[in-house]
This record gives structure tokens, sequence and C-alpha cells, in this order.
């Protein structure tokens, strides 16, 4: 059977005959194979589950450009779809991989993600047990789309939900924030950014550091699309909570600032793909920091905000600017459109 | 962009503060500033500045979002280009979202006109290279800051023989509302803070009317929180003593006459002309046209069929870009008119006052 990657896609390849059955084997099978997938059957036959309640997730991935510094689709995709179970405080051990691609496309970039995928979920502990491949017609899609599903498992005795979020609990960053969002919009805008490369990584270890640890974790999330932003105000919202940021304590790469200043972005509405915030009772905040800071994904982590009550009416996030006034952070509205000057 | 750690230091700001606190007092009665650029809206806004200064001191923004003063003609001409065959047009972001009378960039966008955005003018050249067979019609919008950078663009399409690249001229200049400014009634100001980086292009100098004429004080300032404050402080001082001048307090990168070579190279393309602002009317020499000699690259003068123009109904966005009403006193912000749903162009773009207004100065239960 053929073993070198094809250098274009072709309609054929999706039409599910022998082009699909080459391309599978060619490009996807060496790099992602495990015994599950191996079986190339209808299903994925999955062993008995660890005792617990299961968590399943589904995610699509559009990135433009598809391979960036630091990551290309298929990391992200696996990222992604492992860091919403790990936020859950599920052990993620499970994904599917569906790729829709566009006919033409190159088959080196085929390659490239498919070898990212299976790295990251390596480094991520997890088997990528089901898959799919459709092509359609040029010009009908954008060279790559991936669409996951994750399964994982809560352990016993686990509960994360906003619902849990208290007054006097802190708000910690696993690590700087924004690298991925400023690395795509630089890279999309050809800005030179230096050594910023994406955080595209799966933060299921660094999850498991806290508990390991002891913390009683009440919330957390992976602050992706809309960013630090969207999570806080969902946070606030669920929880009844208002949330303070501390806008010296937010870690910020200078290239990342230097990248919103350019586009007149909004740093805390860029998106990560390797970190997670973590709402923590006050009394374990030193503890959960320095658990984190020895795992080297979590050498930056930082405080950076705190719950208080909320008063009827009153705005649900604030943040404390640096030269000590305050203003509310809203969502996004839309796509944060670039200004003119 | 990296300015000194000290334009941000909060014991600095503080400082600035209590001077601007005991500088108030001494004046004895409440005053108003109007800051003339979106980039001083948002970086106001952005700190929280508004919320620092004493009671009697007001700062108010004036028309300095380009996307803002921007009249809904314009809009309704970009659209019917976007209708016309083997053209594409292209946009700065902000002006996507903006209403023209009948549709929207956006929405003419979703039902399949060429419309791209793009970040700069050189990206409408690349695109007008590579689609030879297309008409890439620039929007071109902003204020002296901008029109340098396309009049380069223009520059290069000249030199390189782009004949298909033309931009639909939109460009506007500031002193002229400004004087419009000064010489309404309605309006109260009492000083102006001056836009930083226009005043790289063209100078202080050219804003000496204003403290000449009439007699209303002006401070050039930069951007950093320190900047605005010293130029608060400044303003108030002019004040108290009764004095009017323009203080150049952004001497890092401002002179008094300007970038001569950029005035050369958009001087080589435009003329000042009379043009629409939103709020104003027509305002006589506050635009930039395009010189005859380039009449082949000027796609304002392409016959296309325009509806009667419409501004939305109930929308204040001409007393909020003059000053004389705050947003909140608009009947349509915050219910009807949000960033998620702008009926007006100030809450279009982010340097729109009623956009930052709504993001960052809703005080409502704001813990001090």
């Amino acid at each position: 059977m053929k073993r070198t990657p094809p250098d274009r896609l072709l309609l054929a390849h999706g039409s599910g005959g022998r082009l699909t059955q080459e391309l599978v084997s060619s490009t996807f099978l060496p790099s992602l194979d495990n015994p599950i997938l191996a079986t190339l059957s209808d299903s994925a036959v999955l062993p008995e589950l660890p005792p617990g309640r299961a968590a399943l997730t589904t995610d699509g991935f559009v990135v433009d450009p598809p391979i960036f510094p630091g990551g290309d689709l298929g990391h992200l995709s696996v990222c992604g779809t492992v860091n919403d179970l790990a936020v859950a405080g599920a052990r993620p051990l499970w994904l599917t991989w569906a790729l829709i691609l566009e006919e033409g496309v190159d088959g080196e970039l085929l390659a490239a993600c498919a070898a990212g995928a299976a790295r990251a979920a390596a480094n991520a502990g997890v088997a990528i047990v089901a898959g799919d491949t459709k092509v359609v017609p040029k010009g009908k899609g954008d060279r790559i789309y991936a669409v996951t599903a994750g399964l994982g498992i809560i352990p016993p005795g686990r509960e994360i939900a906003d619902q849990r979020i208290e007054d006097g609990d802190v708000i910690i960053a696993s690590g700087p924030l924004g690298d991925h969002g400023a690395t795509i919009m630089a890279a999309r805008h050809g800005l030179e950014v230096g050594d910023l490369i994406s955080d595209c990584a799966p933060v299921n270890s660094l999850v498991e550091t806290l508990f390991a640890a002891g913390i009683d974790v009440h919330s957390m999330h992976d602050p992706t699309r809309g960013g630090v932003l969207t999570v806080c105000n969902e946070a606030a919202e669920r929880s009844g909570k208002r949330i303070v940021l501390d806008e010296t304590a937010i870690p910020v790469r200078q290239q990342v600032r230097a990248v919103c200043d350019v586009l007149g972005l909004e740093v805390l509405g860029l998106a990560c793909e390797g970190r997670v915030l973590a709402w923590v009772p006050g009394a374990q905040a030193e503890a959960a920091l320095s658990a984190l800071r020895r795992d080297p994904a979590g050498r930056d982590a930082a405080i950076f905000g705190t719950v208080e009550a909320m008063d009827p009416g009153g705005v649900p996030v604030v943040l404390k600017t640096e030269i000590g006034s305050t203003r509310p952070l809203d969502m996004l509205s839309g796509s944060d459109l670039p200004r003119i000057c | 962009m990296s300015d000194a750690p000290e334009l941000r230091d909060p014991r600095a700001i503080a400082g600035l503060i209590r001077e601007i606190g005991s500088l108030a007092a001494a004046v004895g009665r409440p005053v108003t500033f109007m800051e003339v650029c979106g980039t001083h809206t948002h970086a106001v806004a952005a700190a929280g500045l508004r919320r620092m200064l004493p009671d009697g001191v007001r700062l108010i923004s004036g028309p300095g979002c380009p996307v803002c003063v921007t009249p809904v003609e314009y809009l309704d001409r970009a659209l019917a280009l976007a209708e016309l065959d083997s053209t594409t047009v292209c946009t700065f972001g902000d002006l996507m979202r903006v209403p023209s009378s009948l549709s929207s960039l956006e929405r003419a966008h979703a039902e399949g006109r060429p419309i791209e955005i793009v970040y700069s003018p050189r990206d409408a050249i690349s695109l007008a290279r590579t689609n030879s067979a297309q008409r890439v019609v620039f929007l071109a919008v902003g204020f002296e800051t901008t029109a340098p950078t396309i009049a380069a663009a223009l520059a290069e399409a000249e030199d390189d023989g782009i004949d298909n690249l033309l931009i639909l001229p939109g460009n506007k200049v500031m002193p002229p509302p400004m004087r419009a400014l000064v010489e309404d009634r309605e309006l109260k100001v009492d000083g102006f803070l001056l836009p930083g980086h226009v005043s790289v292009l063209t100078g202080w100098e050219c804003f000496r009317f204003l403290a000449e004429d009439y007699h209303v004080p002006g401070a050039v300032v930069g951007f950093a929180p320190a900047d605005v404050m010293r130029g608060v402080a400044d303003l108030l001082r002019q004040v108290r003593d009764g004095r009017a001048e323009i203080s150049n307090l952004y001497g890092r990168v401002v002179s008094a006459r300007g970038n001569a070579v950029a005035a050369r190279m958009v001087e080589r393309f435009f003329e000042p002309v009379a043009t629409g602002w939103r709020g104003f009317g027509e305002i006589p020499d506050s635009g930039l046209g395009l010189r005859d000699r380039y009449a082949h690259r000027d796609a304002g003068r392409i016959e296309v069929a325009l509806p009667d123009p419409h501004e939305p109904a109930g929308c204040a966005c001409g007393d909020v870009l003059r000053g004389v009403i705050d947003p909140p006193q608009c009947a349509l912000f915050g219910t009807v008119c949000q960033p998620t749903n702008p009926v007006g162009a100030c809450m279009v773009s982010s340097e729109g006052t009623c956009a930052a207004w709504f993001r960052h100065d809703r005080l409502t239960g704001v813990a001090s």
C-alpha cells in the first residue's frame, strides 16, 4: 500500500474508495496509530470506563493560517478538546478527529497537521480512536477544518462549576495571556514579533497538579475564543458574583501588548490555547500558585483577580486600572475590529 | 507604544490629580475640556481617567473618531460601488458595521458583495496587483494621520502603472471642524486637548487660531495617562490665569511645523474641498479631494445610483460629536443602540464616544 502522502488533495480522496484508503494509510495512520484506531471499524469500541462521571465535548477548528509559530491546526484541535475536558475536572481519555479538506490542498499541510495532532495526543496521554475525512470542491472551504469530540472521566469527588465560585476566591492564570491570539493576528498581518509563539498546549497535567496538591478548585476555564473577557463575564453571570481584575497583576508579554497596540485589539479579548484560569479559595491561593509554578508549564502562573459579593444592578466584571481607577469589562461585541489610528 | 513607565505610575498620577484638584478649586467654576482624537477617547476610557477628575472638571469627546464623522452619503456611495461589475471595495475594518441609509458594508458582504477588510492602503495595492481584471476601490477615510499612507499608495500605483487602484476620497482634516466648534454658540468648551498623532504630521502651530482668534486655550498631549492629566492641568492653569495659548506637551514627537515630507506627499494628490461631517453638515476646506489630474483614480466621480440619505431615527450622534450632550442623554443609548447593534456611527468603532462610554464608563455599581 502507498505510504507517502499525496501532493495535492483530489475530490476522489474523499470518495470513500481506494484513494480515501490510501490517504488514511499514508497520512493519518503512521502518526496517529493506536490499537483502537487500527481496527478501522465503523465505531471505536472502548474498554470499560474507569469510575466517575463521563465528560463529553465537541469542537470545530478553522484557524487561519493553519500552520503558525508554535503549532498547527491539528495540534490546536487536540489541545483545544483535551483542555475543554480538563477544565471540567475530567481526565481526558479518547478523542475523535474529523477533517473537512478543500480540494487541491497541499499534502504536506495535511501531514503536518496529522503530526501535530499526534504530538499533542502523546503529550496529553490521549488516543485518537476514530476519524473521518471529507473533501469539498475548491472554493467551498478554506484548506482544512477539523471537528473533534472528546471523552474523559471526572474522578469521584471532583465538582468544578461556576456556581461554586465564592466571595474571597482568587483567580489564577497558569501563564501569560493572549500569546495564541497575538501570534495568529501577527502572522495574519505579517507583523514581526520576535520569539512570540502560540501557547497552544494540553493543560490536563497542569490541572492534575492542582488536585494532587489538595486544592479545592471551585471552577476552571480555558480562555479560548473571546479570551478572559468572555470567561470572566460568563463566570460572573453564572455565579452571581463580581469579578475584580487587577490590571497590574495580569500576566501579559510585552510583544502581545505591542501587537494589540498596533492592531487596536483588546489584550483580554485574545484567545489562549494552553492556559487555565482557576478559581480557588483565598486561603489556598499560595498553595495553588506554588503547585502550578512547580510545573514548567505553570512557572509564570499569577493571581490576577478576586471575587466579591455583587450589588444588585452592579457591573459584573471590573478592572482596577494600573493608575488606580476602575472600569467595567464587557465581552467583545462582534469581532474585535481593527482601529484606524 | 512603550511609553516611559513614569507616564503610567499611579503615584505620579495621584500627584497630578491633587494638582488638578487645587487648580480646579482656584478656577472656582465648572470647566469643560474637549479632546478631538479617537485614540484619546479610547485612552481616557481604558485607564478610567474620567472617574479620577474632580466634579467640576468635565472631559468630553469631540469629532475625533474618523468612522463616526463619516456621513451616511459616503457609505451609500461605497455600497453602490460594491454593486458594480468587476469592482472590489476594500476598507478599514471599523467602517464595516456603520449603518448606511439602507444597509451596511458588513451586511452587503454577507450578501456576497466583494468587500474586503484591509489594514493598510498597501493591502489594497496588493489586491489590485493580483486582481488586474478587477477595479479595486479603497475607502480612503481618516484624518491627517492616514492621508500620507494613502498618498504613498497612490504614488506607488502611479509609478508602477497599477491602473485598477482607485480611492473613494473621504479623508478629513482637523482644524476646520474645530473652528466650527468654537464658533458654535451651543457649545461651551473652555479648552482643547489637541490630537497628538495628528500634530506629529501637521505640527502644533496649525492650532494657534484657537488661542489667537477665539481666546480658547489648547494643549497638544500624548496618550499615556500622565500625558492626558498634564494636559488637563495645563488647561486649568491657563483658565485660572485668563490666558489662551497652545502648549505643546508632546514635544517628544510633535514639532511646530510637522512632517514636511508627508505634507508634500499629500499635496501631490489631494487638495482641500468642502466635505460633510456627521453632526456638523458640510464644512469648507475640511476634506481632502483628489486633484483633477488624478481623476482616473477617483471612484467618487463614477456615476452610481444613490438612495436618499437616511439617518437612523432618534440617533443623536451629531449632538454627541459636537459635545452638546453626553451619550447617556441620547434616548437610544444602551437600549436600542449597543455595540452589538449600533444604530449610530459613534457606537461602531471602539474609538467612538458612545462605544467607549458603553464599554468603559458605565459606572453603576463599580466598586471604588
